[in-house]
């Protein structure tokens, strides 16, 4: 049977998985559902472990990266990023 | 005579990013604007661009170049120079980047309905976030007024925006990989709204999904002196003291300091703490005070003592 992958992308309120879901993106492989920015106004799950607890797999996370010396004050993108992915089978 | 923004309004400018006036132009201004521009049932539309340059050989909507001053941009007696005539547009302007302004940007955004995407089988996609123009470190800021001349309903799909996110400095496109963000908004309004948005505000336009047109005019303004105390003239506003520590008065009115400090549900716990930071630098922009603060947050780490 063919494979085809899922992709959920959390951004966390800290860097942990037990923290709350701020930002959200789901991009679907199988091409059962298109989904798009602005498609749904709360998050799939309430934390990074929810997701983990309903069988998504992490497989990348941004890393700590000291700020720049005299940029400590400087916002810009969301910190805390968790790449998650499911593997599905089917006829696709 | 124009009416300047309250103190209380710039303070939310200040923290959200973005204001709103609610139907303030009236209804034959916006039934000019829409019969200006040719508004057509969506039935009459088979190709986008020739919608577009029929509104463009036809309408009022000048062809001017950057730079020009705001105050010769639109023609006489047009419906745009009476909405940027009317005395709270013409406030709000003055209040933020002031009576000299040029123009920087102009764009009517058309957003066709479902109808349309099947008839031409394309796939109907909403716009992803982005932030304007370019990444953009300055302190000096522009606005962008955006013009309802029809009413929004929901499935319309008006303007998507997040607000307080226009103190973060990211480069155009590089946040559309946030698909959704939490406490995002959608612009529901009645015809004639004016909205105005700091130049940084993450935002995007949403689909479609009702049977009509949904039309928005952006006008990108760019201030030609400082920014302090446009909206107070007479200098009036006083920052207020530190509030007591480990006391709480929960009766107390919602002050200047409260609105200007706001949290947002996306904001991280630990980055929220600078969109404070920098929403209180931006707050002794627009005042002069060079030294206000609120809740200790600067004076704490400009306590360097080596």
């Amino acid at each position: 049977m063919p494979k085809r992958q899922k992709v959920l992308v959390l951004y966390l309120k800290f860097p942990s998985l037990e923290a709350e879901v701020i930002s959200w993106a789901t991009f679907d492989g199988t091409g059962q559902k298109l989904h798009m920015t602005g498609d749904s106004d709360e998050p799939p799950y309430p934390t990074g472990l929810d997701a983990l607890l309903d069988g998504w797999r992490l497989f990348q996370s941004s890393q700590a990266i000291p700020e720049h010396p005299g940029e400590e004050f400087r916002t810009s993108y969301l910190k805390h990023e968790f790449f998650f992915e499911k593997i599905e089978e089917g006829d696709f | 005579m124009v009416k300047l923004l309250s103190t209380e309004q710039m303070a939310e400018f200040a923290n959200s990013g973005c204001l709103f006036f609610d139907g303030l132009i009236d209804n034959e201004t916006n039934k000019e604007f829409l019969k200006d521009i040719g508004h057509t049932d969506i039935e009459n539309v088979d190709n986008m661009q020739k919608y577009f340059q029929n509104i463009k050989a036809s309408s009022s909507i000048p062809r001017i170049p950057a730079g020009t001053p705001l105050k010769n941009a639109y023609p006489h007696k047009s419906p745009l120079e009476k909405i940027f005539q009317n005395e709270v547009v013409a406030g709000a302007i003055n209040s933020l980047v002031g009576s000299e302004a040029v123009v920087d940007h102009q764009f009517l955004h058309l957003t066709f309905p479902t109808k349309y995407f099947k008839k031409t089988n394309q796939r109907q996609m909403s716009q992803v976030n982005h932030q304007d123009s370019t990444i953009d470190p300055r302190i000096t800021f522009d606005i962008q007024l955006f013009y309802f001349p029809t009413d929004v309903t929901k499935e319309m799909g008006g303007t998507r925006y997040h607000p307080g996110t226009h103190l973060r400095i990211v480069n155009e496109m590089g946040i559309a990989k946030y698909q959704n963000i939490k406490g995002q908004k959608n612009i529901v309004c009645k015809s004639g709204t004016i909205g105005i948005f700091h130049n940084g505000l993450w935002h995007g336009a949403g689909v479609n999904f009702s049977d009509e047109i949904r039309y928005m005019f952006k006008v990108r303004l760019q201030p030609t002196e400082k920014q302090e105390l446009l909206w107070d003239p007479e200098k009036k506003y006083k920052p207020l003291p530190n509030k007591a520590l480990y006391w709480t008065d929960e009766n107390q009115e919602k002050t200047v300091n409260d609105i200007l400090m706001k949290s947002y549900p996306w904001q991280e716990a630990d980055t929220n703490r600078l969109d404070k930071i920098n929403t209180i630098k931006f707050w002794r922009m627009l005042t002069g005070h060079k030294n206000l603060d609120i809740d200790y947050w600067l004076t704490r780490i400009e306590n360097e003592l080596y």
